[in-house]
């Protein structure tokens, strides 16, 4: 029987038809993602990882609100040239905790993936706020609202417990303690609770973050987010590199 | 009787009226509310319209010069999905060249509500599933009948997906614009509106499987074969790469169940086989019912459709690791979605061949039909990006587009070209027939349209070309000084000509498509425009005679 001829069994039966159909376009996605899940270089833990302090992960939220993942990508590739301008190449681990990850897709702008403490905290403000005024070739709108807007997070508590469900490591203390701690996070003086909160958070950075001390606003919450990123993981510490060279086989 | 049923109905709308009143009130944020709000204005509307038994559709049915007589097939749904398709076709391509002037001119940008970053994925999704979508829908129930040779099975179950799918349109773009987003590219709309696109798409599902089970003909025909595996596909790919939990069940925002790498990787296999499923096999099925339909041809070749289908449909799915080069994903997974995508390029021109040789002996319509002309445009435009793609998905050459405006480019050759045009082609092709004209108003028109779409496609792939080259080019210039020569910010400054040019072209577009809108008024209206036809061979009968008195052959220098 020709290949036709056998075909035609296919083309008089709508159960078969969906069916192998069905089973046709499944394999792909099967083959290719399923091993992502127990694969070492795609779940390994690296030092320096935590999960996002309620502030940051408050900006992180404006952030994607903002939609600067369409411009801005969070993924420096193992090229000379990217890593003279952007830092390290990213590492799988490094985005463990994005959810959904921020890669992105075009640079319009450039990378962001660790902008974290290359400018000053005056420098985002000024440049959010209107940022032809700091780089004028800029084609970047302009974010002055966030100044003018007072944070407005609910309840912390319970994005951090959405996140505990799926499986982001936060502690019970974590979940409960968010609102204090977001709102100690982003204050002038910190005060008597910041060893806590930089025991369960390492290296989160505690200050008014906008220049605006009397309130938490949006601007806040997003350099606190900008600030962090890339600085958790030391890339360039004797034991990455080594780590590194041992990989390499080198 | 009538009275108590239209009171009950009222009643109903009422109750839901309600329900989502107070589930504005109690909204943990304000997009949240909107949308609440949104869907209990509807509600409202609609226990009014029941309250007062004012019937909306025969009024609308007359605005939009609906024919009373009554069909052989179910086509209420398609003249809608047609309608729906050049409403949100302007709409998308409207709010595209709106966001390509704001890359030219950011003082364009209108903070936060029309920042680029929100009316990006507005345009994305407004022209890919509101423009593209009701194309498929309006296509699939036209031809599902026609190849079937039966009405819609659940007619009632069809009108309910068409109006549920303007209402996702709506939530979607309403909510970009609100800030409502998981940032998942084409894939943005939030939990709830994720969940009722489930709804809908399963009813469609639905309609068109139970379609094709009624069938008067023995066999499928192969345009259904793609509309099925659009459907299904794009079902899978829809409820995986959503997958998502809700932070508060009134409120509007989630976090995924994937993150990082792995959630890099189900975005990129559910957005490239957006385009694959979406973009490709959805209107390939458009393709095979309209292209021999309008070249009065048959298919070129039965073997080379299934050939072609089976491995296109299996091919696909493995190219999303092509948007991930060079990034963390592991390199094995990478070099897998490269290898995938270049095989890909052979049941994809395969497509395309069986479109074009499908004009054998007919191809003098390209002189004469301009709808022909479209769908041959559009065949050659899905021919090239089919070539691109798997060209920019080369590792070596990624290593330089990515990132760039190449993908931009890219993307719109295929959308513009193949997915536009060829949209085009069958909305023409359609109009006449559903609303029983004679033909078109305008075939002048039709031209017009064309040569603007064409225009308008050379420019925007051209300047995107150029700039996205140049950029790629200019991030990885090095100096003889050993140092990087340009600053990102000189860059962007280089950008700024290509990007007028890309706009310039979106306007050129855009006209065609504001040209097919006043063509088509017309025709609903019943009209038809006294023009000189397309073609007309010229004959003189003084000339047409045998000589009879034999002039000299050639006449001697003096």
């Amino acid at each position: 029987m020709s290949m036709t001829e056998r075909h035609k069994k296919l083309e008089r039966n709508i159960t078969l038809l969906a069916v192998c159909t069905f089973i046709t376009v499944a394999i792909g996605g099967l083959v290719q993602i399923t091993p992502l899940f127990y694969l070492d270089n795609t779940i390994e833990e690296v030092d320096g990882m935590r999960p996002y302090t309620p502030l940051e992960l408050a900006g992180r939220d404006i952030y994607v609100r903002e939609g600067c993942y369409v411009c801005h990508s969070q993924m420096i590739r193992p090229f000379r040239d990217e890593i003279e301008r952007y830092g390290h190449y990213s590492l799988a681990a490094e985005s463990m905790y994005d959810r959904p990850f921020q890669w992105g897709s075009k640079r319009t702008g450039p990378d962001l993936a660790r902008v974290g403490g290359r400018y000053s905290d005056e420098w985002h403000v000024q440049h959010l706020i209107n940022p032809q005024a700091v780089v004028p070739e800029s084609i970047m709108p302009t974010y002055a609202f966030l100044a003018d807007t007072t944070l407005n997070v609910n309840d912390p508590s319970a994005n951090l417990a959405t996140l505990q469900t799926l499986g982001v490591p936060y502690t019970d203390e974590d979940v409960t303690q968010a609102m204090a701690d977001l709102i100690l996070q982003g204050s002038e003086f910190p005060g008597a609770g910041l060893a806590d909160f930089n025991a369960r958070y390492p290296n989160a950075q505690a200050r008014d973050f906008d220049g605006d001390p009397d309130r938490l606003t949006e601007m806040d919450a997003l350099v606190a987010y900008l600030q962090m990123l890339g600085t958790l993981v030391d890339v360039d510490s004797a034991a990455a590199q080594q780590e590194l060279a041992e990989e390499l086989g080198r | 009787m009538q009275a108590e049923t239209a009171l009950g109905r009222a009643g109903l709308w009422f109750l839901l009226f309600f329900v989502f009143l107070a589930v504005a009130v109690a909204a943990a944020d304000s997009g949240f509310a909107a949308h609440a709000t949104i869907v209990a204005i509807v509600c409202f509307g609609l226990m009014c319209m029941s309250a007062a038994r004012f019937d909306p559709t025969t009024s609308l049915n007359s605005f939009f010069k609906m024919p009373d007589a009554p069909s052989v097939y179910d086509d209420d749904p398609v003249r809608w999905g047609v309608l729906a398709t050049m409403f949100w076709g302007l709409a998308g391509l409207s709010a595209g060249l709106f966001i390509a002037l704001q890359l030219a001119w950011p003082q364009l940008n209108i903070e936060p509500y029309l920042n680029f970053g929100r009316v990006r994925p507005l345009h994305t999704s407004a022209v890919i599933f509101a423009f593209g979508g009701n194309a498929l829908l309006a296509t699939s129930f036209y031809v599902v009948q026609r190849t079937c040779r039966t009405q819609l099975a659940f007619p009632g179950l069809a009108r309910f997906v068409f109006w549920g799918y303007q209402l996702f349109i709506v939530l979607a773009a309403t909510g970009y614009l609100l800030g409502i987003t998981q940032s998942k590219e084409y894939a943005e709309p939030e939990w709830y509106v994720d969940l009722w696109l489930t709804i809908v798409w399963v009813a469609y599902l639905i309609v068109f499987v139970g379609t094709l089970a009624k069938r008067k003909e023995p066999h499928i025909y192969v345009a259904n074969w793609f509309y099925l595996a659009f459907i299904v596909t794009v079902a899978m790919l829809h409820v995986v790469n959503n997958l998502a939990l809700p932070v508060s069940m009134v409120g509007s925002q989630s976090y995924g169940v994937f993150a990082g790498v792995q959630d890099a990787l189900v975005q990129w296999w559910y957005g490239h086989n957006a385009v694959g499923f979406f973009l490709t096999a959805g209107f390939l099925a458009m393709m095979y019912y309209f292209v021999p339909k309008q070249a009065e041809r048959p298919v070129y070749s039965y073997r080379l459709s299934i050939i072609h289908f089976w491995s296109l449909i299996f091919l696909y799915i493995w190219a999303g690791p092509h948007h991930l080069h060079y990034t963390a994903l592991p390199d094995w997974a990478q070099t897998l979605g490269m290898v995938f995508s270049v095989m890909l390029w052979m049941p994809s021109w395969g497509g395309m061949i069986n479109g074009l040789m499908t004009l054998n002996g007919a191809w003098d319509k390209i002189r004469t039909d301009p709808i022909i002309r479209m769908m041959v445009m559009a065949l050659a435009f899905y021919g090239m990006s089919t070539f691109e793609g798997p060209m920019l998905s080369i590792k070596a050459v990624n290593g330089l587009s990515h990132y760039t405006d190449w993908t931009i480019g890219h993307v719109h050759s295929g959308a513009l070209g193949w997915n536009g045009m060829i949209t085009f082609a069958c909305v023409y092709f359609l109009v006449p027939r559903l609303w029983k004209r004679e033909r078109m108003y305008s075939l002048r028109m039709i031209n017009w349209h064309f040569w603007l779409a064409t225009l308008g496609i050379v420019f925007y792939a051209a300047s995107m070309w150029v700039s996205g080259i140049q950029q790629g080019l200019m991030w990885r210039e090095y100096g003889s000084d050993g140092y990087l020569v340009w600053s990102f910010a000189d860059t962007v400054a280089a950008m700024f000509p290509m990007y007028v040019l890309r706009a310039f072209g979106g306007v050129l577009y855009l006209s065609g498509t504001l040209v097919m809108t006043y063509n088509i008024w017309m025709t609903l209206a019943g009209k038809l425009r006294e023009e000189k036809a397309m073609i007309e061979t010229p004959y003189d009968p003084e000339k047409d005679r045998p000589i009879t008195d034999p002039a000299p052959s050639a006449v001697p220098a003096e």
